[in-house]
């Protein structure tokens, strides 16, 4: 069981979008002026105006100021339904609710299991917060031992950065074996690509069970773990150029050549 | 203060240029590098002129000491310090009274830039060594600082960069150089904002009358942007 799972859907969006383009070129043309563009990935620092209008909503990395939207961070600029925001290319992860994250439980306490996911405290991951019951004073190692790899949902934080973590999720599980690589969190939305093709196309290749946690941390297991780490590396190195899952493309099957394809197993933990 | 002069410098402005051949409101050659320390989250080295500042940011990670640690937002720790072999003399290493006040100043100039209530509890470090002074060095710190900040991801409302305005030989200057600043009359460090060119440094060493004081500002104010430039084209070209 792969747990990202990503569904290819055929993007309704698009096809409206492609019907009205024959009607209105010039309607097309002129929203170019303030689309980034798909090729072209504009790099924007903070304090650049990105744009003097009140009919755009700033998004993620941005700050209003009257009718100017500016950037406050260094990174892509993003323009989608009138919302500008910036993807940004280095910083700290920032737990949100609702992310899925990789942490090691780092110790226990008598009614939860603290976790280190590589932020500043650590989250909480209560009694409450397991799909089994358990008992008063039931011995909590029984679940998640310290060291325990798990991949977990961020069920709350809040403004004091208390950050409290859930199991009770399809996706949520505990991980065995394998190895855990660590790049920078802003490049996991590249790692997952579009709709999730950049790791599905790594799973497919290379034929590792991966697991991508939003904190940065990426759990790897399979024969060519080697290879699929190499391949995540890549995509954070050149995270910020353009057409990069063909370039991963090639090099995975420029590597896998020399190897050869692999094996094909059933699904397997 | 003239009478001490050494004879190469008893006239620092002849022809209306100064003695390193720059007119009375130019700047001094900028190079900017981003991403020179691996293991910090943010670092840039930069050297106006002679001057040459590393400046490194670590964080946002864990407070300490924890009792100076804020619940609303994150607390911006600057700390300043001259090389042993940055000046002509060795330095002290060590906290000093003029390193500490500087390191304050800094604080206040790139904290009131930076969105801090985005990280409560936590703390963002952010070291700057002088590795050789040469006049400017907090402007130089400063500029160089926001670089850095802006290199390790952490939300800015806008660039910071600073230089100098003074008086040397009765006449206005832009940022001085070493001997201009030890035999000139007047040094006027100023940090400005990118977007609006709000003030966030100031401080006067050396006497103005208002008129000459308002003129300075207005220097500065025409005259700060290739420094802006050249911030941003050391962070745009290290993402190339």
């Amino acid at each position: 069981m792969t747990n990202i799972k990503i569904i290819p859907k055929k993007d309704k969006k698009e096809e409206i979008k492609k019907e009205t383009v024959d009607n209105s070129t010039d309607k097309e043309n002129k929203t170019k002026d303030i689309d980034t563009g798909k090729k072209a990935n504009k790099i924007v620092l903070p304090g650049d105006e990105l744009i003097k209008s009140i009919d755009y909503i700033a998004g993620h990395g941005t700050y209003r100021e009257g009718n100017k939207i500016y950037s406050k961070l260094s990174g892509i600029l993003k323009n989608r339904d009138h919302v500008i925001s910036v993807i940004p290319l280095a910083g700290k992860y920032v737990p949100k609710a609702r992310d899925f994250i990789i942490g090691e439980v780092s110790y226990i306490t008598f009614s939860n299991w603290k976790v280190d996911f590589g932020y500043p405290s650590e989250a909480t991951l209560p009694m409450l917060g397991v799909p089994e019951y358990i008992e008063n004073g039931v011995d909590l190692t029984k679940y998640y031992k310290r060291g325990d790899l798990i991949f977990a949902a961020i069920s709350s934080v809040t403004k004091g950065m208390i950050i409290q973590l859930t199991m009770k999720d399809k996706k949520a599980r505990k991980l065995y074996s394998g190895k855990v690589i660590f790049i920078s969190s802003p490049k996991v939305p590249r790692v997952i690509g579009k709709e999730g093709t950049m790791i599905s196309m790594i799973k497919n290749k290379t034929g590792c069970i991966i697991n991508v946690g939003q904190n940065g941390w990426i759990w790897i297991k399979g024969d060519n773990e080697a290879l699929a780490t190499k391949a995540i590396k890549m995509v954070e190195q050149y995270s910020h150029k353009s057409g990069l899952t063909n370039m991963i493309s090639d090099f995975l099957d420029k590597e896998l050549k020399k190897v050869g394809p692999p094996e094909k197993k059933g699904e397997q933990r | 203060m003239g009478s001490d002069r050494p004879k190469k410098y008893e006239k620092l402005i002849i022809n209306n240029k100064r003695l390193d051949g720059r007119t009375l409101d130019e700047l001094r050659p900028v190079k900017i590098e981003v991403g020179v320390i691996p293991s910090a989250d943010g670092s840039a080295y930069i050297e106006i002129g002679n001057t040459k500042v590393l400046a490194a940011v670590h964080g946002p990670k864990e407070m300490f000491p924890k009792h100076q640690m804020n619940e609303n937002r994150a607390v911006l720790n600057v700390r300043y310090a001259m090389l042993p072999f940055s000046t002509t003399e060795r330095v002290r290493p060590g906290p000093s009274r003029r390193s500490n006040e500087i390191s304050k100043v800094t604080r206040h100039a790139l904290e009131s830039v930076i969105f801090l209530e985005e990280f409560p509890r936590l703390a963002i470090n952010l070291t700057l060594d002088i590795i050789q002074a040469d006049a400017g060095t907090r402007a130089t710190a400063i500029t160089a600082g926001a670089v850095a900040l802006a290199h390790a991801g952490i939300p800015m409302k806008s660039l910071v960069a600073a230089t100098a305005v003074g008086k040397i030989d009765g006449k206005l200057a832009l940022d001085l150089n070493g001997p201009e600043d030890n035999f000139g009359e007047t040094d006027m460090p100023i940090a400005m904002t990118s977007t609006d060119k709000n003030i966030t440094l100031l401080q006067m060493d050396g006497d103005f009358t208002k008129e000459e004081f308002k003129k300075a500002l207005g220097i500065v104010k025409n005259s700060i942007e290739p420094l802006f430039e050249a911030q941003r084209k050391a962070l745009q070209d290290y993402y190339k």
